[in-house]
Order: C-alpha cells, then sequence, then structure tokens
C-alpha cells in the first residue's frame, strides 16, 4: 500500500534520512521505532507532504507522491496525526473534528464518522462543546487521533502518540490501535517506546541516524537480542 | 474594561451595607441637584443656570445618579448569599458611579473651558460632583456577585422583538442627536453618556440578554438594522453636512470590513490595504467621462465597478504571490512598502516618469456624479416630504453594498473555506497537515478583501469628486486596521463600531485636530492593555487574550450550556 524507496530528506545542509526504504501492506500496523534523530518525524513529514524529499520515490496506493502538497495526498486517503499532537487549542472538540474532515465534501460520511469517532472516545462526545486546550495529554492524543480519523484515511500515521503520557493512558491508547486495524485501517507507527509499538506491529524498522538498520516482523525484533539491549534497557 | 480593583472582596463583602447607603445617598445628592444651576451662563453647553428646571445634559447626570442609587438598592442584600443574581444590580450601579464621575469632570470641564475658568461653576455644579464622588467611592465597596444569568431568561416573541425594535429607535435616535451636536463640549458629553449607558446596561446584563434575544430572533435584527440605517437619511432634512460625515463613515466601514477578511478571518497582517482602495478609485476615475480621464472608453459604471474590483483584486494577486509564502512580520513589511510604491505608481504615471495615466500627483478631478437607473446623483429628491440631497443618494448607494460586504462576510466565515481559515490562524502546521490548501486560502482571502475594496473605491471616486494619490498615504492603512483592531477582529459589528468611530470622531472634535494622532495613539495603547480583543469580541479571540481568568471561563462555559439548551448563538458572540 506504501512504499518509500532509498528516501533522502535534508534541512538544509543537514541530512536527516539517509536513504531509508520500506514498505507497508494493507491491513497491517507498521512500526518505525529508533531513538531520538533517527529520522522517524521526518520520514512521516515527507510521506505526508510537509516536507519535500532531496531523493528517492514515495508510492502510495499505487500512485507516485513524492512532490505533491499536502492538500492533495490527504485527499488520497492518508492522514497524518503529528508529533506533538498540534489540536487547535482554542477550538472545541467538535471543531478540531470538523477540521479533520477538511477535505472532505460528503457531509453525511462526515457526519457518520463524527459519531464513529464519538463511540471509539466517549470522553470527546462528553466534552464535545469544550475547548480542547482544557484537555489532559491523554485526551488531547485521544482527539488528534480521532481527528486524524475524520478524513477516513486508509493509511493512518501517527506519530508519537504515547509522547508524555501515563502507562495507563499509554495502554489505552494503544489498544485503541488494535482496535483501529481490526476496523480495516492500516497503520504507520512512529514510537520511542518500542516495547509498546513492536509487541503490537505486525512488523517493524528500527531506525539509527537516518537509516534502517533492522526489520523484521514485531514480535522477532522483540526477542532480538540487539533491540533488547539499546532499546528496551536490558542487558 | 476592568477597573483595578482597590478594595477586596472580603472588604467588600464586610462594607457592602455601608457602600449602599453611600451610593444611594451620592446618587440622591447628585439628582437633587440637576434642579439647581450649575453654571453661571447659558452660554457654555445648554442653559444649565435656572433653578428647578434641568437641563438635557443636566437630566442625564440625573440619569446616572439615579441609576446609580436605585441599582444601589436593589442590589443591596447581594452580599448575604451566594452572589448569585439575574440581573447584576450592584455591578450596574459601579459602573454608573464611574460614568456620572466621569461625566461630571467633563461637564465641568467644558464649563470651565468654554466660559474661561472653573469660577464659571455654579454651586450646583459642586453639588453635583460631590454627589457623583459620594457614590463612586460608595459603589467601589460594593459586592460585584457572580455574573448576571438575566440573558437565559427567555422573553415571550413578542417581548423580544419589541425589544429589538426599541434598541434600533434608540440607536436612530442617538445618531440623529450625537451629529446634531455642533458644540464640541456637547459632542464630548452625548459621547460619554453614550458609552457611559452601554456600558451599564451591559454591567447590568441586559446587553448579553438583548443579544441572546437577538441571536433568537436574527431576521428581525437583520431586517430593523438595515431599516434603521436607511432610516437616518430621513431625520436629517436635506441637511448635506452630516450626510457627508455618514458617507464617509459608510466607505471607511466598507472597506474595513474587507481588510476584516484578510486581517480578521485569514489572520494575515495587511498594512497597504489602502492601496486597494486607491487602485480601484484610479481605475473608476480614468474610466468616468471625467474630462481629466486620460483614456477614451467610458464603460457604464456597472462595468466600471467590475472592472475595478478586478484590478484590486489582480494586485492582490500579484502581490500575494510571492509574498503570502512568507508569513508574520515579513508579509507586514511587503504590504506596507506596496502602500508605497502603490501612491509613487500613480505620482509617477504622469506622461513624463511613465505613461500618461493619472496626471501624476494633480490626479483626476471632476469625476462626474454617478447616474444609475436613471437616478441622477447630484440632484435632490423629496421623497414623503423630506429632502434627501446628494450625499443622501450616495448614502443609499454605499449601504447597498455594505449588505452586500457583510453578506460575502458571513458566508465565508461560515463556510468551509472560514473553518479552513479559523485553522490557519491558529496553527499554520497543523492545518495543513489537515489537508488544508494553506496558501491557496490565504491568496484568495487577500484577493478577495482586495476586490472588495476595489468596488468601495469605484463609489469613492464618485463621491470623492476627484482622485489624487496623497489620498491613499499609509496613515490610512494604519486607520483602516486600527478600526478592524478596535472594533474587534473578524466581527461584523465591531468593525462597523470601529470604523464608526474613528470616523466620526475627528470630524465632530475639530478643536482636538493637532492632538488627533496623540489621543490616537493614547487610545490604542489603552485599549490594547484593557481590551486587547477589541470592543465587540469574538469569543475565541477573548479566551485568545484571557485565558486565565475565571469570571470569562465562567461566562462562556454558561454560554455554551445555554446554547445547548436553546439551540441559539447569541450576536455579535459568534467566534
Amino acid at each position: 500500500m506504501l512504499e518509500v524507496k532509498d528516501l533522502k530528506v535534508a534541512y538544509g545542509r543537514v541530512r536527516a534520512v539517509k536513504g531509508i526504504s520500506f514498505s507497508v501492506e494493507q491491513g497491517q500496523v507498521v512500526t518505525l521505532v529508533g531513538t531520538n534523530g533517527a529520522g522517524k518525524t521526518t520520514t512521516l513529514k515527507t510521506i505526508s507532504g510537509l516536507l519535500q524529499p532531496e531523493s528517492g520515490e514515495i508510492w502510495f496506493d499505487g500512485r507516485r507522491i513524492d512532490g505533491t502538497p499536502a492538500h492533495k495526498i490527504l485527499g488520497l486517503g492518508l492522514a497524518h496525526s503529528p508529533e506533538g499532537r498540534k489540536i487547535f487549542p482554542r477550538l472545541t472538540v467538535e471543531d478540531n473534528l470538523k477540521l479533520g474532515a477538511f477535505a472532505r465534501r460528503d457531509r453525511a460520511g462526515v457526519a457518520q464518522d463524527l459519531e464513529r469517532v464519538y463511540t471509539l472516545f466517549d470522553i470527546l462526545r462528553q466534552r464535545r462543546t469544550q475547548p480542547a486546550g482544557t484537555f489532559s495529554g491523554g485526551e488531547q492524543q485521544m482527539l488528534a487521533i480521532g481527528r486524524a480519523m475524520m478524513s477516513r484515511p486508509k493509511l493512518l500515521m501517527l506519530d508519537e502518540p504515547s509522547m508524555g503520557l501515563s502507562p495507563l493512558m499509554m495502554q489505552r491508547i494503544m489498544s485503541t490501535i488494535t482496535e483501529l486495524q481490526q476496523e480495516g485501517v492500516t497503520i504507520l507507527l512512529v514510537e520511542q517506546n518500542a516495547q509498546a509499538a513492536l509487541s503490537l506491529a505486525d512488523y517493524g524498522y528500527v531506525l539509527e541516524v537516518g537509516q534502517v538498520v533492522l526489520q523484521d516482523t514485531g514480535k522477532s525484533l522483540l526477542t532480538d537480542d540487539k533491540v533488547r539491549k539499546a532499546y528496551l534497557g536490558e542487558d | 474594561m476592568r477597573i483595578p480593583q482597590l478594595v477586596s472582596p472580603e472588604q467588600q463583602q464586610r462594607l457592602h451595607p455601608i457602600g449602599t447607603v453611600l451610593t444611594v445617598v451620592g446618587g440622591l445628592v447628585l439628582l437633587a441637584s440637576t434642579f439647581l444651576p450649575w453654571a453661571y451662563s447659558s452660554a457654555a453647553l445648554d442653559d444649565m443656570t435656572i433653578l428647578g428646571y434641568p437641563s438635557t445634559l443636566q437630566l442625564y447626570a440625573a440619569g446616572f445618579g439615579l441609576g446609580a442609587a436605585v441599582f444601589a438598592f436593589l442590589g443591596r442584600r447581594l452580599a448575604r448569599g451566594d452572589g448569585r443574581q439575574v440581573v447584576g444590580w450592584t455591578r450596574g450601579a459601579k459602573t454608573a458611579s464611574v460614568a456620572a464621575a466621569v461625566y461630571l469632570v467633563v461637564i465641568l470641564g467644558s464649563i470651565g473651558l468654554e466660559l474661561g475658568g472653573l469660577v464659571n461653576v455654579v454651586y450646583g455644579g459642586w453639588v453635583a460632583l460631590v454627589g457623583a464622588l459620594v457614590a463612586l467611592v460608595g459603589s467601589r465597596l460594593l459586592v460585584s456577585g457572580r455574573p448576571p444569568r438575566l440573558a437565559r431568561r427567555v422573553p415571550p416573541a413578542w417581548l423580544g422583538i419589541l425589544s429589538i425594535a426599541a434598541a434600533m429607535a434608540v440607536v436612530l435616535y442617538a445618531a440623529y442627536y450625537g451629529l446634531d451636536q455642533e458644540d464640541a463640549g456637547g459632542f464630548v458629553s452625548f459621547v460619554v453618556v453614550a458609552i457611559g449607558a452601554v456600558a451599564v446596561l451591559f454591567r447590568l446584563g441586559v446587553m448579553r440578554w438583548l443579544s441572546a434575544v437577538s441571536g433568537r430572533h436574527r431576521k428581525v435584527l437583520i431586517f430593523a438594522a438595515f431599516l434603521t440605517a436607511f432610516a437616518f437619511p430621513f431625520t436629517q432634512n436635506g441637511s448635506d453636512e452630516n450626510m457627508s460625515i455618514a458617507t464617509q463613515v459608510l466607505i471607511f466601514a466598507v472597506t474595513a470590513l474587507g481588510l476584516n477578511i484578510v486581517v480578521g478571518l485569514a489572520g494575515l497582517l495587511d498594512l497597504g490595504y489602502i492601496a486597494f482602495l486607491g487602485a480601484g478609485a484610479f481605475t473608476a476615475a480614468i474610466l468616468s467621462n471625467s474630462v481629466f480621464s486620460t483614456v477614451d472608453w467610458h464603460p457604464p459604471f456597472i462595468v466600471v465597478v467590475l472592472i475595478s474590483g478586478a484590478v484590486s483584486g489582480t494586485l492582490g494577486l500579484i502581490i500575494g504571490t510571492p509574498t503570502l509564502r512568507v508569513s508574520g512580520d515579513y508579509l507586514a513589511i511587503v504590504t506596507l512598502a506596496f502602500g508605497e510604491i502603490f501612491r509613487f505608481g500613480m505620482i509617477n504615471l504622469d506622461g513624463t516618469d511613465g505613461p500618461d495615466l493619472t496626471n501624476g500627483s494633480n490626479g483626476i478631478p471632476g469625476v462626474p456624479d454617478l447616474n444609475l437607473f436613471g437616478l441622477d446623483f447630484k440632484d435632490t429628491h423629496t421623497v414623503l416630504g423630506i429632502q434627501l440631497g446628494r450625499f443622501a443618494n450616495y448614502y443609499f448607494l454605499l449601504l447597498v453594498l455594505i449588505a452586500v460586504v457583510i453578506l460575502i462576510f458571513v458566508r465565508l466565515n461560515n463556510s468551509r473555506i472560514g473553518r479552513g481559515w479559523v485553522a490557519i490562524r491558529e496553527d499554520e502546521k497543523a492545518a495543513e497537515a489537515m489537508g488544508v490548501n494553506v496558501f491557496g486560502l490565504k491568496l484568495f482571502a487577500f484577493a478577495s478583501g482586495a476586490f472588495l475594496a476595489g468596488v468601495a473605491g469605484s463609489i469613492k471616486a464618485h463621491h470623492d469628486v476627484s482622485v489624487t494619490p496623497d489620498q491613499y498615504i499609509f496613515l490610512e492603512s494604519a486607520f483602516l486596521l486600527a478600526a478592524v483592531v478596535l472594533g474587534g477582529m473578524g466581527t461584523v459589528l465591531g468593525v462597523l463600531v470601529g470604523a464608526t468611530l474613528l470616523k466620526l470622531m475627528p470630524e465632530k472634535l475639530r478643536f482636538v485636530e493637532e492632538y488627533r494622532l496623540l489621543i490616537f495613539g493614547l487610545l490604542l495603547v489603552v485599549m490594547m492593555r484593557f481590551r486587547p480583543e477589541g470592543l465587540v469580541a469574538s469569543k475565541r479571540r477573548q479566551l485568545e487574550f484571557h485565558d486565565d481568568d475565571d469570571e470569562l471561563a465562567e461566562k462562556i462555559q454558561s454560554d455554551i450550556d445555554e446554547r445547548e439548551a436553546t439551540g441559539v448563538v447569541p450576536v455579535g458572540g459568534q467566534a
């Protein structure tokens, strides 16, 4: 469904992504794990068109999408829930969610999806008229995921959904990801929390300073010695 | 606007009874004093020399005094309960006392200035001042209580509609009366009274009630507002003097509304907006039948309007395409420069430095009056026995234009495009991730704002008779922006109020002309300190500027509850 080939991205003269390749198949949860500065966020931003690649190819649904403007990529069915959530703090929950559906024009479908998001996250329904900035981090993350879902994406990219959350809230978010997968959404998940991400991913890629250093199924990576040492804090 | 709290809430809780007595006594003293003479001579303001018969200006003081006394009396039990209240009596009493004191200072000051010294203030005036000050001190001791909940009361439809009609009648009378004040002192006093009365009604909770009622009867409100505006020329009895001020206000307001799309909705700071008005005006003047026109093609005015709009809109696209990729300060600087480039360009298109198009700094004088649908705008018409002069004709045309602009503004704001603008304003990066075409929407805002300014300019050319480059200086752009910011960015009502104030004040306050910019600057500083969201604020902006304000948070929450309960959005309150 998504195929990234030898992608290179640079901020000015500093190259953050140094030729990575990976693919995501329909219905899978695929994760990119790695430490700070590994190039995970840069990769996602480039896929969604917020950054332009230096070289390499990005294919989505049989189409080459590198160089396409961000608002058109979203229209193709590729949603991006950005790092740090980036919700609109002064807008109400409902306005936030409706903005997630900005690229769509089928009102009935939007209303349906709004209901679906409210069913998924009941707390959002209860607080739909409140400004989103008054929410806790976990609630904001739910909103960010819900908002990304509002574009009815074929592929959902989540950037660090567990960032700054309590262990309990993190579990909730992770189980939501599994729920979404069961609903048929394909997910590309970027996480620093390798343990959580790998245990629910079908397939994982380990990134280090802009390159893929390891790739395997989630379970295998979880038991891989190198991964355990480098990312799971075991020796 | 919040006045710093001198007495703590705990002290107020304790001193409330004393405060009530002082406010009531002070208010009554002020009321009684209006039956005494205030001035030595009747030459100042209106005749305040008569014992036992208050003049109009004295009656206003009596109103504030009576208000302070009655409201304080009605709010006497507030300190005992939990502060819940339907009508904010003590809040009203506090504001009425402040208004009374300010008003007295203005009146006595005017008497002193106009008659040459405060000796001309007679004992009645001093009694009034003492009364006002006692009420002021007393009112500081009153508890405020929780925000009034009057707005939640839903009146029967007939009462609501009647209230809207009454409010509009008051507005019409105030416009008539205010513009009629030739004397500067009289005008300032009137302004103080008007602001004071609105502030008192606001603190009582009446304004919010009215706004909620208007939200329920939105169509009635819009109809009544336009009927009121339409009726205004009929109060002037053929006089062109005030009508020319009114048309200037309307031109300014239309332009400010156009700028409001750019600044208030899309959040783009444009410091050269006047250039688009100028481009429209020059286009219309060049295509008009003026003997100084440099072009031989003179299409009908309807066509000219569209061409003027298109020329300005195209200029907007040309300026916007390279600059809207940068944000914030850069855009402001580029548009500032563009405004100046436009002016110099018009000066240089004089046949020696460039092609002969604008006659250089002489501009194009002698732009003939409009002639639309057989109506010659230079003629005076008599309707219902009332004469309507040249400016009244332009007034009606501008009224139609302003209605169109407001319609466009509201439709845009509530559309998908409007939501995109909100997202861009809030967070450009996040908006982009939501699939908002950031650059496209910004360019659209910029060009459509320019188009509307061009259309306004085409009427302005005929209204002003002559079009010269020096009418379109940076200061005008600054004033337009100030009207938007002072009034309330992103709102229609606020910008109308802001534009009216900024255009009306200089006309009526000729005596402070040299200090105009100084006063204007002070006003801006005071506003930014106490009410940065503007006179009429959209709710989101209030949140933006006061997110640590508990009272406001409570108010917004209660609005949300109210909207849930009744399904109504209060007027002026929509974000």
